[in-house]
């Protein structure tokens, strides 16, 4: 898209993936929104920084994602007013994260909803634990503040309230339930139980290893989000890990994707009263984590990637077991496929239920896995395909349906793709060094991008002075999409819930932070 | 519905016995024996994720998996405290979630057993203690048995719940915590 009208100074930051960088006022800020949007490109991230000690005021940081890559747009504030235009009626997923922008930095936006997101009452309204001067420690918890949920009145409407502990093993969230019978008039979701201070954690960590944080910022995306913050940081050092590295960090990144889709496409079954594809699936998952310890040294590759390249190796003998695993999983998948497919009951539960059409989808900003069910075709595999997906030409799969089975559809065809490119991976790896060191970060912003499982997860690192971060924030795709979810259920019944939000499996930790 | 059962059988079972050495396996026996004595035969467990960041959640939900026939040991997952003899705590715990974790806990009929699981339960983890966290779940309520692991493997969660009703519970371990 052309930004020559707005006359932006971009400035385009090193590393593997396109990122612009323009300052704005504003007025500009809310005219290139509005533009992009107009040219159908999506929001990514919105966050703060306290530059205070800079002489700078404040900073919002918006992340938008259009055709040629990431665009970073940056509002300064004075420190004694900061406030700055609501973005939420161009992007209705800019309204939890200016909400958590007030909460964890007190950054206002103008106009919008102003009820806390992430606060829920153990800090106090008029304290910003991201500003440089927060006095941190661990004060007492305060009694939880009352949450005003929008009330539907009505002949017969009652609510039903659930969380934050859930019957299931799942993260803690709530959800309030406005319902006449079974039928979902309206769901609110209130979040933020899982907050635990991970951005301010992040200032206290040594820059060269604060992918271990990253890894854990939602732990069934570690590969993606340490990928994503070691890309950051070689961008800020200027350095470019060896291929074999790259080829491998590939191979973890395709794991965890197939571990997760295999896991969901068993619960899925499950949550539509098909037990035995829980049992086949959770089966298939169990193999593959064993086949990673065999071969990694660990079911979970959670510290599997560092700074400069990668901490494991793989072994010739591992590498062909590996490859030789991957014909009768596709086979066992395939075989599954056509299970479901036929079974008229698991239909049923799937087909037209929690429905986001394209044109929702587009409106609301739905990304990731769930977005490319709706028509939303955006895989930074393919759009800006960072080493090595450059070579391996990834076929990006989706449906425009937006349904649980158009859900249910791109995950079996993300799992199959991705045996593909497993295949690839390991009959071409580079041999090489794993690792190298880094020199002293040169720049003073980088920014990691990868196509996690879930969808697209980003990371903006600043160095500090000392050896330690200055400010890290981690993006999940969880935040754009829980909001898709209030609509998607709208008109469903409350049973079939579990199995639409299972259909979307959002992160709350990840969202939490 | 031939396809499906064609599956099942071609697969058949595929339960593991539980890796245990002869030592462990009388223990075992003994504990089994200890569980139904108290509870009649089942274990019933009740997760709680107190702000983990979802890696426990996974290992938990392989420990459901047919490999470790977890039912077969008389040990299911509940969907209610007031169901439970366990409470399996995943953390650290989010200052956003002490309330709801101290109420499980009181909701929690006794006899009851508490396992904090995961680094982060045992001690907080890399998230430590902060204005956001309170750190490890034996600060928030009493803990019997930690099992610690990044996340831990589904062996280390079964041989954590195998052990927690044998380990000496000390007179009262919350009349301790709460006298601080």
């Amino acid at each position: 898209m052309d930004y020559t009208p707005f006359a932006l100074d971009l400035e385009t930051l090193p590393g593997a993936v396109p990122v612009r960088r323009a300052v704005v006022n504003s007025d500009k800020l809310r005219s290139v929104c509005t533009a992009v949007h107009q040219a159908g490109g999506v929001l990514h991230a919105l966050w703060g920084c306290d530059e205070r000690d800079r002489k700078s005021g404040y900073t919002l940081r918006v992340a938008l994602q259009d055709a040629a890559g990431l665009l970073l747009l940056e509002l300064q504030m004075n420190a004694a007013q900061p406030c700055f235009p609501t973005l939420a009626d161009i992007f209705p997923a800019a309204d939890r994260m200016q909400r958590a922008t007030h909460d964890l930095l007190g950054l206002r936006a103008q106009e919008g909803d102003t009820r806390p997101w992430l606060r829920h009452g153990s800090w106090p309204a008029d304290r910003f634990p991201l500003r440089r001067d927060y006095a941190g420690g661990g004060p007492p918890a305060a009694p939880q503040e009352g949450y005003p949920f929008v009330r539907v009145t009505g002949d017969g409407v009652h609510e039903i309230a659930v969380g934050p502990v859930h019957a299931g093993t799942i993260e803690p969230g709530h959800f309030r339930f406005s319902v006449v019978g079974e039928k979902v008039l309206r769901l609110e979701e209130r979040l933020g139980y899982a907050h635990k201070g991970i951005e301010k954690r992040f200032e206290t960590q040594p820059l060269m290893q604060g992918q271990r944080l990253a890894a854990r910022v939602s732990g069934d995306s570690a590969v993606a989000f340490s990928w994503a913050y070691c890309m950051a940081l070689e961008g800020l050092c200027g350095v470019v890990p060896p291929p074999r590295a790259l080829w491998l960090r590939a191979l973890c990144l395709e794991r965890e994707r197939i571990a997760n889709h295999l896991g969901d496409l068993g619960a899925l079954g499950n949550d539509a009263g098909f037990a035995v594809g829980l049992a086949q699936f959770s089966r298939l998952k169990e193999d593959w984590l064993r086949a990673n310890q065999q071969a990694f040294g660990a079911r979970y590759l959670m510290d599997a990637l560092a700074p400069g390249g990668i901490r494991c190796d793989l072994d010739e003998a591992n590498r062909r077991a590996l490859i030789e695993n991957l014909p009768p999983l596709v086979a066992e998948i395939s075989t599954l496929h056509e299970i479901y497919d036929d079974h008229a009951g698991l239909q049923d539960r799937f087909t037209a239920t929690g429905c986001v059409p394209p044109a929702l989808a587009r409106k609301l900003g739905l990304i990731g896995l769930a977005g490319r069910a709706s028509g939303q075709s955006w895989d930074l595999r393919c759009d800006h395909a960072y080493a090595p997906y450059d070579k391996l030409a990834v076929r990006m799969q989706g449906g425009l349906q937006g349904d649980v089975a158009a859900r249910v559809a791109v995950r079996f065809e993300e799992t199959l793709e991705s045996l593909r490119l497993c295949q690839l991976l390991l009959e071409n790896l580079p041999g090489g060094e794993l690792q190298l060191s880094l020199p002293p970060p040169t720049g003073r912003l980088g920014v990691g991008w990868i196509e996690g499982w879930r969808g697209p997860v980003l990371i903006a690192l600043e160095p500090g002075e000392d050896g330690l971060i200055r400010r890290c924030h981690p993006h999940d795709p969880s935040w754009q999409n829980w909001p898709v979810i209030e609509h998607a259920v709208i008109g469903n019944i409350v049973p079939d819930f579990p199995l639409i939000n299972k259909s979307f499996n959002l992160s709350y930790s990840g969202h939490d932070l | 519905m031939l396809r499906t059962l064609k599956q099942i059988t071609r697969i058949g079972i595929i339960s593991e016995p539980v890796p245990l050495t002869a030592t462990e396996r009388g223990e075992r026996d003994a504990l089994q024996e200890k569980i139904r004595r108290i509870y009649g035969r089942a274990l019933c467990i009740r997760h709680v994720d107190a702000g983990s960041c979802n890696g426990c959640e996974l290992e938990i939900h392989a420990l459901n998996n047919p490999y470790y026939n977890l039912e077969g040991q008389g040990i299911k997952f509940v969907a209610s405290p007031r169901h439970a003899d366990l409470l399996l705590v995943t953390g650290p715990v989010s200052r956003h979630m002490q309330d709801a974790l101290r109420r499980t806990y009181e909701a929690t009929p006794e006899p009851k057993w508490i396992i904090a699981l995961g680094d982060c339960g045992c001690n907080g983890g890399l998230f430590g203690c902060s204005y956001a966290s309170a750190g490890a779940v034996s600060d928030v309520i009493p803990v019997d048995v930690t099992v610690p692991g990044c996340p831990p493997t589904p062996g280390a969660i079964l041989s954590g719940i195998l052990t927690v009703l044998n380990t000496p519970r000390a007179a009262s371990v919350q009349e301790s915590f709460h006298q601080g």
